[in-house]
C-alpha cells in the first residue's frame, strides 16, 4: 500500500440522458495523501462534482461508471456493493455540500442531525451521542451549544448552517472531508470564517480535504495541490505554488488571468472565449483547442497527454511537448513566471497571494 | 406554552365568530329559497298558510326569526323538523350523525395510511412496475365514483363470498367494512398520488442527499425524513376531506341502508325543513372549523417553522 489515502486510477463515468450518452468524467488520475488538502478547480459542469460523488458513491441513478477504480486505503470503492458503502459514507469519508439553506432536515432539531451519523457508525447510546454533538458543535463554533440542541434549522444563520453540516461532517472523524463549493452560497465575510473553520479543523483533526470551488481565491486560501479539471478531465495538476506561479496549460491561464487582482486598472478584465465543450459529442483532439489561441495543430487532432513539469506538477499541453513551437507568455503569466523563479532563489516561505503579481 | 394556550383561545374566539357569520347567511340564503316547507301547498287556503305559519313561527319578520332560532340554539333547542315527523332536529341528528361520523372516520384514517404507504413505495421505486400499478391504482380510485365501488364490493364480498354482510348497520364492525371500503378509495387515491409527488421531490432534496452522505439506508432516508416533511401538503387537502366523509355520502349510505345524516340533509333542502337545514349546515360548519383547527396544530407539531409566533416550545 503507498502512502495514498485515496488513489483515482483512470476513471471514466458517464450519463445516459436522452439525447445521449454525456462522457461527464473522462480518464481522470488523481491521489490524496494523508492531512492534505486537495482543490478540484474548473468552471460549471466539468465534472469536479461528478468526480467526487463518485468517491461517496453517490452518484445519479443513470450514471455509469466505465471503467477506473477509486482506491480508499488500498480497497476499491467501485467494486463495494451499496451496503457496504454505507459504511464508509459518514464514517471513512463525509462531505459538506454547497447550499446550507437546504442541506439540513427542516422538521428535524440540531441536535437529533448532528448525533445521526454518530447513532448509525458508532453505536453509542443517545445521551454519548448528544454529549458528542455538543462537542462538535462547539468545535465549529456555535455559541451555547448545549442549549441550542434543540433547536431547527430556521432559527440558524446560513453561516451557522454550514457549521452545522461540517460539524455533521466531522461526527465520525472522516479520513476524508469532500467540500463541494461550502462557501458558494455565503457572503464574502461568511466566507472568510468558514474558510478559516476548516483550515483550523483541520490542525485540529488531521483529516484530508477535497475541495470543490471555481474561485481560485478560495483555492490560495485553503490548498495544498490543485488540480484543474477541463471538460471531465484534469489538465493541470501540482502544488498550489505551481499552479498559481508556474501554470503551463493555457486554460490555467485563462483562469488566472480572468481573476481580478488588486492590481487590476480600469481594464477590461480578460474571458476565455468560447463556452465550455458539449460532452455528449466530444470533438477529437484537445477539448480545450476551441477556446485556446495557443493551439497547436497537435491539439486538433490528438489528445495530449501528460507532461511532467516537476515531481509534482503536470499538466497536458501539447506545449510541453519537446517538439513543439516556442510559444510567447501572456504577460500576466509571464510575470507570475518569473515571480515563481525568484521564489524559488529566494528559497523564503512566502504567503501565497491569490492576485497581486501581473 | 402560555402561547399555545394563548393560540388555541383565540382560534376558538374566531371559530365563533365564524360560526355566527355561517348561519347568518345560511338564514338569509335559506330565506330566499322558493317554495314553503309544506308538501300541499296547493291545496291550502290562505287561512290554513296563515295559521301553519303562525305554528311554526315562519309568519314573524326575518330579524325576529333567526333571533329565536340562535336563543333556541345557546339552550340547545334546534328546532323542530317539519318534515321528519315532528322531530326535535338535535334528536334527529344526534341519532343519524353517529353512524356517519364513525364511517367517515374509518374511511379517513384507513384510506390515508394505505394511500401514504402506497405512494411512499412508488416515489421509492419511481418508474419501476410497482410504481405504474400503485398510480394506474390511484388514477382508477380517483375517477371511478364510489358508489361503483360500494356495489362491487357487495357483489364480491357479500354475495360471492359471503363473507360480509351486505347492508344495514346492526352487525356491530362487521356491517361498517364494506362502506369504509368504498369511501375510503377517495382519499387513498388523492393521498397515494399527494406523498408520491411530494416524495419524490423530497428525496431529491439536498437534506437527503446529506442524510445519505452520512450512510443512512435509502429506506430509512424514506421514513424518517422523507415522511414528515412529504405530509406537510397533505394535511391541506386532508382538512376537508374528512368532513366531507364524516357529514356522510348520501349514495353511499343509501347503498349500504345507513341511518346516516346525508339523507337529511339532502333532503331536507328539497323539502325546504328550515330547522333541519339550519341544524346540518351548522354541524357541518361546527366540524369543518374545529378540523381546519385540529389540522393548523398538526402543521406546528409536523413542521416547526410553522409554530406558533414566538412560541418557542
Amino acid at each position: 500500500m503507498s502512502d495514498n489515502l485515496l488513489e483515482i486510477n483512470n476513471l471514466n463515468i458517464s450519463f445516459t440522458t436522452f439525447a445521449g450518452t454525456v462522457q461527464a468524467v473522462r480518464g481522470v488520475s488523481l491521489d490524496l495523501k494523508k492531512g492534505e488538502t486537495l482543490a478540484l478547480v474548473g468552471e460549471s459542469g466539468s465534472g469536479k462534482s461528478v468526480i467526487c460523488r463518485s468517491i461517496m458513491g453517490l452518484l445519479a441513478k443513470n450514471a455509469q461508471i466505465d471503467s477506473g477504480e477509486i482506491l480508499f486505503q488500498g480497497d476499491n470503492l467501485l467494486a463495494k456493493s451499496n451496503k457496504d458503502m454505507r459504511h464508509v459514507r459518514g464514517k471513512k469519508i463525509s462531505m459538506i455540500f454547497q447550499n446550507p439553506m437546504t442541506s439540513l432536515n427542516p422538521t428535524m432539531t440540531i441536535g437529533y442531525q448532528v448525533s445521526e451519523a454518530l447513532l448509525l457508525h458508532e453505536k453509542v447510546r443517545k445521551s454519548a451521542a448528544r454529549k458528542r454533538a455538543v462537542e462538535l458543535l462547539e468545535l465549529v463554533g456555535i455559541p451555547d451549544a448545549g442549549r441550542r440542541l434543540n433547536d431547527y434549522p430556521h432559527q440558524f444563520s446560513g453561516g451557522q448552517r454550514q457549521r452545522i453540516v461540517t460539524a455533521i461532517a466531522l461526527a465520525c472523524n472522516p479520513e476524508i472531508l469532500i467540500a463541494d463549493e461550502p462557501t458558494t452560497a455565503l457572503d464574502v465575510t461568511i466566507q472568510a470564517q468558514i474558510l478559516e473553520l476548516l483550515k483550523d479543523l483541520q490542525r485540529k483533526v488531521s483529516t484530508s480535504i477535497i475541495f470543490i470551488t471555481h474561485d481560485l481565491g478560495v483555492v490560495a486560501n485553503v490548498a495544498d495541490r490543485v488540480a484543474v479539471v477541463y471538460g471531465g478531465k484534469i489538465v493541470e495538476i501540482g502544488l498550489v505554488d505551481e499552479i498559481f506561479y508556474h501554470p503551463q496549460h493555457p486554460y490555467t491561464w485563462g483562469l488566472l488571468r480572468s481573476m481580478p487582482t488588486t492590481d487590476t486598472d480600469d481594464e477590461e478584465l480578460y474571458a476565455i472565449p468560447g463556452s465550455p465543450p458539449n460532452l455528449l459529442d466530444p470533438p477529437s483532439g484537445d477539448l480545450f483547442a476551441a477556446r485556446n489561441p495557443y493551439a497547436l495543430t497537435a491539439d486538433i487532432h490528438v489528445e495530449p497527454p501528460m507532461f511532467q513539469v516537476s515531481p509534482t506538477h503536470w499538466a497536458a499541453t501539447w506545449l510541453l511537448d519537446p517538439r513543439s513551437p516556442k510559444v510567447a507568455l501572456p504577460p500576466a503569466i509571464a510575470a507570475r513566471h518569473q515571480y515563481f523563479q525568484e521564489r524559488r532563489k529566494n528559497a523564503a516561505q512566502q504567503p501565497i497571494l491569490s492576485g497581486g503579481v501581473r | 406554552m402560555t402561547n399555545y394556550i394563548k393560540f388555541i383561545a383565540k382560534r376558538l374566539a374566531y371559530m365563533i365568530v365564524t360560526l355566527l357569520l355561517i348561519s347568518q347567511i345560511t338564514f338569509l340564503l335559506m330565506n330566499f329559497l322558493p317554495g314553503s316547507p309544506y308538501s300541499n301547498e296547493e291545496k291550502l287556503t290562505p287561512q290554513q298558510l296563515e295559521i301553519m305559519n303562525e305554528k311554526y313561527g315562519l309568519s314573524k319578520p326575518f330579524g325576529e326569526r333567526y333571533l329565536l332560532y340562535m336563543s333556541g340554539i345557546v339552550r340547545g333547542d334546534f328546532g323542530i323538523s317539519l318534515q321528519f315527523s315532528n322531530q326535535p332536529v338535535s334528536k334527529l341528528l344526534s341519532e343519524r350523525i353517529g353512524p356517519s361520523m364513525q364511517l367517515g372516520i374509518q374511511a379517513m384514517i384507513f384510506g390515508t395510511i394505505v394511500g401514504i404507504v402506497l405512494g411512499t413505495v412508488s416515489a421509492l421505486h419511481q418508474n419501476s412496475f410497482l410504481d405504474a400499478l400503485a398510480s394506474l391504482s390511484a388514477i382508477i380510485g380517483r375517477s371511478i365514483p364510489n358508489f361503483v365501488f360500494a356495489v362491487l364490493l357487495q357483489l364480491i364480498f357479500a354475495i360471492t363470498l359471503k363473507w360480509l354482510p351486505i347492508a344495514l348497520w346492526n352487525d356491530g364492525f362487521s356491517s361498517t367494512i364494506l362502506p369504509t371500503l368504498a369511501l375510503s378509495i377517495t382519499p387513498m387515491a388523492d393521498a397515494a398520488r399527494f406523498i408520491r409527488t411530494e416524495m419524490i421531490e423530497v428525496l431529491n432534496s439536498d437534506y437527503v442527499e446529506l442524510a445519505r452522505a452520512k450512510g443512512q439506508s435509502e429506506r430509512r432516508i424514506a421514513i424518517v425524513h422523507g415522511l414528515r416533511n412529504a405530509l406537510i401538503p397533505l394535511l391541506t387537502l386532508l382538512g376537508p376531506m374528512t368532513v366531507g366523509l364524516m357529514t356522510g355520502s348520501l349514495v353511499v349510505e343509501n347503498i349500504f341502508a345507513i341511518p346516516g345524516i346525508g339523507e337529511q340533509f339532502v333532503k331536507s333542502i328539497l323539502t325546504n325543513d328550515y330547522s333541519t337545514i339550519m341544524g346540518v349546515t351548522l354541524i357541518y360548519s361546527a366540524m369543518l372549523v374545529t378540523v381546519i383547527l385540529i389540522v393548523d396544530i398538526l402543521y406546528g407539531i409536523i413542521d416547526p417553522r410553522i409554530r406558533v409566533a414566538g412560541g418557542k416550545s
